[in-house]
């Protein structure tokens, strides 16, 4: 039953799905509709859940001191404040079980939780990524070595991508002739993108779509199990 | 080995002092468009006003700095060109993000009404399944926009019952959910027009939609895309005054690469000798 | 008061930017402090907009208003409990229900959108006449792209040993693959640099002021 049930309304869930796309009329059309809004429902539910299997997470760590559990314990904290500021007055135009919490709206500017987001959340995040631009320069430094043909190819795709992508590009080629105009470097890296890349790109698109077909139809079929996870 | 030893942090400084001084003294490099962001350009100027469109924010302040300047320019068009925008998001702080350009822009457009020129409909999770069920009954997925006004007391949104209504869609995203699952549903599958802004991460991967039959009409590719845009639409923002910082960041990233590569080919040579 | 706040604010997101640029230093207690903060307020953000823009829009306010109407909605209600059981250690295997249905409804679109947007358009667009064109670029760029994706496919193919002529169109189609490769990096780099100028435009305009933002 704890296998067997779950298989089974897979089974007729993925087929029900599937038989609405060539028999558009009910009871198909009608029943995938309704299963269309339930998943969204449900996985609204799963991502309550990714939270609060976060808070339990932590709370483990914290109780069985953990090493660096006092940083989890900040976690918690700020998990706790931003729930706890949007609960209470909400977040924009929603209000929350406090109402508008206008005083304090007018106060700090806006609503403690969007007061949160813009200006801790947002600087944190997009700090966070951009931290990236440096680790890539350095491996592009370390990593991008010229050593076979298939480097070579990628390091001169590269370095003519990103030259064709800036200003400077246009700088440096904006001279050439009418007739040597391909040569251009926004233009080579226009013709890079469109067709060699394109290529590659579409060659792995049409193997990952064969791929998923295939996934999806031992799924389908209970041939594929292991998102049931164990016992 | 040297290209070993060099301690990464002289690359960083270089990097951001690269990136900080165009910021100061701007030089104003030249801005050339390309095909395929003239193309979504054309898209909207094709669209008869008084038409609806929907513009998905599937994106979070990570990918600010690209897709914002995109949904800045992109909303600034459609205003002016008289369409009717409705506003979704894949992502939940693409809410957020969507109604941060809105407050920009409100002083600037003071004629454009909330719920009847434009709405702001919300977060809803699912990706490709919810889409599909918006196709099929956009008010079964979207009861309130996201103020939780119900969505019959929004005047724009009467006539709106599923993709048919929509002129169309453009995803500005970074990752999944996003453009991919609006091509596959509202474009393969509800023959809608799809465009889309990426971040340059996404560009590759996204390119074999843009093809002869136009799964995707024109593409926005990051930073460049973006101040493409702004050129075309003659609202420079925040792309066109980062494209110099861009060039010179680019510039720094190719000379490190010449510099790893000769020092490794140095080096190679000097270990022949020795052997 | 109000513009207290707003100065508070900028200094705010500049001090907790330095925290976590700290990092490139090496790591510290102010980039672990700040990197926590981050994950925090996150999932407290997806928590309030999930209820904000889901739970209430699409199942309580139904419920609440018109319950004879949506009564069905009690189903998606009570598959979305079993969810949470997932956190009960001994009512685990619940969650395998509405795991199912997420999973079958998943794998049914799946194969159906992958099968058309992801393989067979993809197939016919590459089946061009690739010797029309306006001009030798275009012809020659609708060559490669046919050869191109051909080959790629063919190098993806691991059932037959790349040997022979049909180790030399896998050998092709690894070029096509790494031309991709790099081009993406390219465009890698351009969008990591891109917020890298989006963190400086914060600090040298909203911040110090020195730009226009």
């Amino acid at each position: 039953m704890k296998r067997r049930i779950p298989l089974t309304i897979t089974l007729i869930v993925g087929l029900i799905v599937i038989c609405s796309e060539f028999i558009p009329h009910r009871p198909f059309s009608q029943i995938s509709s309704e299963l269309e809004v339930w998943f969204m429902i449900i996985s609204g539910f799963a991502i309550l859940l990714g939270q609060l299997n976060l808070i339990k997470t932590n709370v483990l760590k914290i109780q069985y001191k953990q090493r660096n559990w006092p940083y989890f314990v900040i976690t918690l904290a700020s998990f706790f404040l931003m729930v706890g500021t949007g609960a209470l007055w909400g977040s924009q135009q929603n209000a929350g079980l406090l109402g508008h919490g206008t005083a304090i709206s007018s106060a700090i500017g806006s609503k403690p939780f969007d007061y949160l987001f813009n200006n801790v959340y947002q600087n944190l995040q997009a700090t966070m990524f951009s931290l990236l631009a440096f680790f890539i320069a350095s491996a592009a430094y370390r990593a991008f070595i010229a050593r076979t043909t298939e480097s070579i190819l990628l390091l001169a795709a590269a370095i003519l991508v990103m030259l064709g992508n800036t200003s400077l590009g246009t700088l440096l080629t904006g001279w050439l002739p009418d007739s040597l105009s391909f040569l251009h470097l926004p233009k080579v890296s226009e013709f890079i993108m469109k067709y060699p890349t394109t290529a590659g790109q579409r060659a792995i698109m049409i193997g990952a779509g064969l791929g998923i077909i295939g996934s999806s139809l031992r799924i389908i079929l209970g041939i594929e199990r292991s998102y049931l996870g164990g016992d | 080995m040297a290209a070993k030893t060099l301690d990464r942090r002289w690359i960083f400084l270089f990097l951001f002092i690269g990136v900080a001084l165009p910021l100061i003294f701007v030089i104003g490099l030249p801005i050339e468009t390309t095909e395929n962001v003239r193309a979504v350009y054309q898209m909207v100027e094709d669209t008869p006003a008084g038409s609806t469109v929907l513009i998905s924010f599937d994106y979070d302040p990570a990918s600010k700095p690209e897709l914002h300047p995109m949904g800045r320019a992109l909303l600034q068009h459609c205003f002016e060109k008289d369409l009717k925008v409705v506003i979704t998001a894949l992502w939940p702080m693409g809410v957020m993000m969507a109604n941060d350009i809105l407050d920009d822009l409100q002083p600037s457009y003071p004629n454009k009404v909330y719920g009847q020129d434009y709405v702001n409909m919300g977060f809803k999770a699912g990706g490709m399944v919810t889409i599909q069920a918006m196709g099929k009954h956009f008010k079964g997925i979207y009861t309130t926009d996201s103020n939780g006004t119900p969505v019959e007391n929004i005047p724009m949104m009467k006539h709106i019952d599923n993709f048919e209504n929509i002129a169309f869609v453009i995803s500005l995203s970074a990752g999944a959910p996003g453009v991919k699952e609006w091509v596959q549903v509202a474009g393969d599958t509800y023959g809608r027009q799809v465009s889309s802004g990426v971040t340059g991460v996404s560009v590759s991967s996204v390119m074999p939609y843009v093809n002869e039959q136009k799964q995707l009409t024109g593409l926005l590719a990051g930073l460049k895309g973006a101040a493409e845009y702004e050129y075309l639409i003659g609202h420079p923002g925040t792309a066109t005054s980062g494209m110099d910082a861009q060039s010179l960041a680019h510039l720094i990233i190719i000379i490190f690469i010449i510099i790893g590569n000769i020092t490794y080919w140095r080096n190679k040579k000097k270990q022949k000798k020795e052997v | 008061m109000t513009h207290f706040f707003n100065v508070f604010g900028i200094w705010l997101g500049a001090a907790f930017t330095f925290a976590i640029f700290s990092f490139l230093y090496k790591d510290n207690p102010f980039y672990k402090v700040a990197e926590q903060i981050f994950v925090g307020l996150s999932a407290g953000y997806w928590f309030i907009y999930t209820i904000f823009n889901i739970l209430i829009p699409n199942l309580f306010l139904p419920l609440s208003t018109d319950f004879a109407a949506n009564w069905i909605k009690l189903i998606p209600a009570f598959l979305g409990v079993l969810m949470l059981m997932r956190l009960v250690p001994n009512a685990e295997w619940m969650s395998r229900y509405p795991i199912a249905l997420l999973i079958g409804t998943t794998s049914g679109l799946a194969f159906l959108r992958y099968l058309k947007s992801d393989v067979i358009n993809q197939i016919t667009a590459t089946m061009i006449n690739p010797f029309v064109g306006n001009n030798w670029v275009t012809v020659v760029g609708q060559i490669l792209l046919v050869v191109g994706t051909i080959t790629g496919v063919i190098y993806f193919y691991f059932s037959k040993k790349h040997e022979g002529a049909f180790g030399v169109s896998a050998k092709i189609g690894i070029y096509f693959l790494m031309v991709s490769f790099g081009a993406a990096f390219g465009y890698t780099a351009m969008a990591r640099v891109s917020l890298l100028i989006g963190r400086l435009q914060f600090l040298l305009g909203d911040w110090l002021g020195i730009i226009s933002p």
